[in-house]
């Protein structure tokens, strides 16, 4: 084994798990606030995500045939995509809700579950279908920018891309921005009420649809800014991209105790560091037997070890209030 | 009762009407239909290449179909998408046993679907040649009913091996794959030959990973080799190049025929131009017979044939000269599926790709393999990719098992 490598990797590995984890938790945010909520798992969440790297895509495509793409700020362009990303997937979660899940509240538990999952497949196609009429295309590749590739050496083993930093700062902008509106604003009181107990919220003049729309707008503008950082960061997505994603923000939701708000970022993290590190070292460590396709069983054996000891999730039991 | 029957008599009376004159007039004026199936994945992310496949066979039989016409037979295609998943494929091919017209499939694109679906192919013995399957099991069985019109990928990994050592120059590789029998198994004939050529191979790493390929990228930096070699196919092999090159790294890349296609540059732009990569199956510039089908197919389809299309319309070319001779041999009469399959392995046939011979279980006696280098990262300048190196080697024989 070679002891010079596996320490010199380390910070960059470290680096690789904290973007992916960041990523994992904008997406689990959207899962998070509706289980806090509704008490129920929004499977097409993951769908949401897609719609807006989808709908970032296209708005950059459409910049980059204007030829604006070389003109304006990479910055600014990337704000604009972000926010009518956000506002695609947003008001698409609200839709949603409204079509799919509102006429079935009050009945059993199971049955918007599987009209969740019925959503997810029918968006699934949707996109594939839409995409397939307007450009004849399955991948679709986001445009480069060359400013956002631009790498800083921090040390000679590690750099850092600009657009990774962005997917940092931009993450924790709006995981910090969430928390405030949970904890310090009347909507945010709000939806606490409403998932405390809605009929008591209700009769407190509070309007329980429209609270139950916002968490929805709220959680699929995460969904919709993820997506886009997402294709910024990973550049290829297709229609069925979400899926795995998706997933694995469940499982960072349900980790860091679904329901709770920095128990979501908390999830996400722990799950990108330990993936990135089962991917990078598993191989180092064991001359090759075991490889980077093992990262996914390590990390859920870690996953259902937590869940052993601590059922609740991380932060499951420390914070009571949901959402 | 009685209201009950009259409400569903206008629409049996609507069924039949769609369905009496169909028959009737097929009857009238054939001795039946003969049906060539095509399976190959025509949604998801290889569609380009599947649908390259169905539309050149489609071309084939519209072009060729005369003799077997004359004989007094319909000629029909009946295109399959297996969705470049297996239990897809399987469950397609139990459809394609249950129409008993079909006497040929052409397909599929990947070996890991061709090989269980062949399976199926086999209780019927149906007639399967491939216009694209490279991994050594598909011929390997031995079945009678299997056959291809392209090259192996355990050649084909010594090709690149080779390449990598002598042009290259190449002193250390790492080797990454996807798991799939065709890019696991090209990876590993690459892997071996490298390391007898005295290539340091410094990792030999598989992975499904689509997107996010930073965790198996930095251990790679790390130990910088010469060069990195992806056995898979460009959907996933493109992303990684890009973000390899996106994080710094310098090496060489290559792969096997699973980077050929236009869907590479279009996702990996800038970061694969330059790289080479081994293919049975050059460009349809690259075939001097096959210039014609290139003009009647970019009429008629509006693109150009992606690789593996002129390989198709052969695949298709051998099946309707095996079908008409399997109907003359029978006496005029609608063959059985094993005649056929045993006509195609006497068919020799010169097409768009050169001379098809079949050895006997089932591979070209001499296939063509080539080296090729992307060109440019514009996707309409795929057909520019130079060829460094074109090679005809012969199929190992079979190996007996002990």
């Amino acid at each position: 084994m070679d002891f010079e490598l596996l320490i010199g990797i380390f910070p960059q590995v470290f680096l690789d798990g904290l973007i992916l984890g960041f990523m994992y938790a904008l997406i689990a945010l959207g899962y998070t606030m509706v289980y806090g909520v509704l008490e129920f798992i929004n499977f097409a969440h993951s769908e949401i995500f897609v719609v807006g790297a989808f709908v970032g895509v296209e708005i950059l495509l459409t910049f980059q045939a204007a030829g604006l793409l070389a003109l304006v700020s990479p910055f600014l362009v990337l704000l604009v995509v972000l926010l009518l990303g956000m506002l695609a997937s947003g008001l698409l979660a609200v839709t949603v809700e409204r079509v799919a899940y509102r006429p079935l509240r009050g009945a059993p538990r199971l049955i918007p579950l599987i009209s969740a999952i019925g959503v997810s497949f029918f968006l699934q196609d949707a996109v594939r279908l839409v995409e397939s009429v307007w450009r004849n295309a399955f991948n679709l590749v986001y445009p480069t920018m060359d400013t956002l590739n631009i790498r800083f050496s921090l040390t000679e083993t590690i750099d850092v891309s600009v657009k990774s930093l962005v997917v940092i700062v931009a993450s924790l902008l709006m995981l910090w921005g969430l928390h405030a509106l949970v904890n310090r604003t009347k909507i945010g009181t709000a939806m606490r009420a409403v998932a405390e107990d809605q009929a008591a919220a209700s009769l407190m003049g509070i309007s329980v649809n429209r609270i139950i729309s916002l968490t929805f707008l709220i959680g699929g503008a995460m969904g919709g800014a993820a997506g886009v950082l997402f294709g910024v960061q990973y550049s290829l997505i297709n229609p069925y991209t979400g899926f795995i994603p998706g997933l694995k923000a469940f499982t960072a939701a349900v980790l860091g105790g679904i329901g709770n708000i920095p128990g979501a970022m908390v999830g996400g993290l722990v799950l990108g560091l330990l993936e990135a590190f089962a991917a990078s070292y598993l191989s180092l460590l064991t001359g090759g037997a075991f490889g980077a396709e093992y990262k996914d069983i390590f990390a859920f054996s870690v996953l259902i070890l937590i869940l052993i000891f601590r059922p609740k999730g991380l932060l499951g039991e420390v914070v009571r209030e949901r959402a | 009762m009685r209201t009950v029957r009259f409400r569903y008599l206008p629409v049996a009376l609507a069924a039949l009407a769609l369905v009496l004159p169909v028959t009737s007039l097929t009857d009238a004026q054939s001795k039946g239909t003969i049906k060539i199936a095509t399976q190959s994945p025509l949604s998801g992310g290889q569609a380009a290449l599947g649908e390259g496949i169905k539309l050149a066979t489609q071309l084939a039989i519209e072009k060729l179909k005369g003799p077997i016409e004359k004989l007094g037979f319909k000629v029909e295609l009946v295109p399959f998408d297996d969705q470049a998943k297996p239990d897809v494929g399987v469950a397609n091919a139990a459809n394609i046993l249950a129409d008993k017209d079909i006497l040929l499939v052409v397909g599929h694109l990947n070996s890991g679907v061709a090989i269980p679906s062949s399976e199926k192919y086999k209780e019927a013995q149906l007639a399967m040649i491939s216009p694209a399957n490279t991994n050594p099991t598909i011929t390997d069985r031995n079945y009678l009913n299997v056959s291809r019109v392209c090259g192996r990928d355990d050649v084909q990994g010594v090709v690149g091996a080779e390449f990598a050592k002598t042009t290259l120059k190449a002193k250390s590789a790492y080797v990454i794959h996807d798991k799939t029998a065709y890019g696991q198994g090209v990876a590993e004939f690459f892997k071996a030959d490298a390391e007898k050529k005295g290539i340091k191979v410094l990792g030999f790493e598989g992975t499904e990973e689509k997107s996010n390929f930073d965790p198996i990228i930095t251990p790679i930096k790390a130990k910088n080799p010469d060069l990195i070699y992806f056995g898979g196919i460009y959907d996933q092999a493109a992303p990684f190049f890009k973000q390899a090159r996106e994080k710094g790294i310098k090496s060489q890349f290559m792969g096997p025929d699973g980077m050929d296609s236009t869907d590479l540059v279009k996702i990996g732009g800038k970061s694969v131009v330059g790289m080479h990569y081994s293919t049975v199956a050059g460009p349809v510039e690259k075939y001097l017979a096959a210039k014609a089908f290139k003009t009647e197919y970019k009429d008629k389809f509006k693109k150009d044939p992606e690789p593996f299309a002129a390989q198709a319309y052969d695949s298709a070319a051998i099946g309707l000269k095996a079908i008409e001779a399997a109907i003359k041999a029978s006496g005029g009469k609608v063959p059985s599926r094993e005649q056929v399959a045993v006509a195609v392995r006497k068919t020799k046939h010169t097409g768009l790709t050169g001379t098809v011979e079949f050895d006997e279980k089932g591979d070209p006696k001499k296939a063509l393999y080539f080296v090729l280098q992307v060109a440019s990262d514009d996707p309409t300048k795929w057909g520019d990719n130079k060829e460094v190196k074109r090679l005809s080697i012969a199929a190992p024989p079979l190996k007996k098992k002990p």
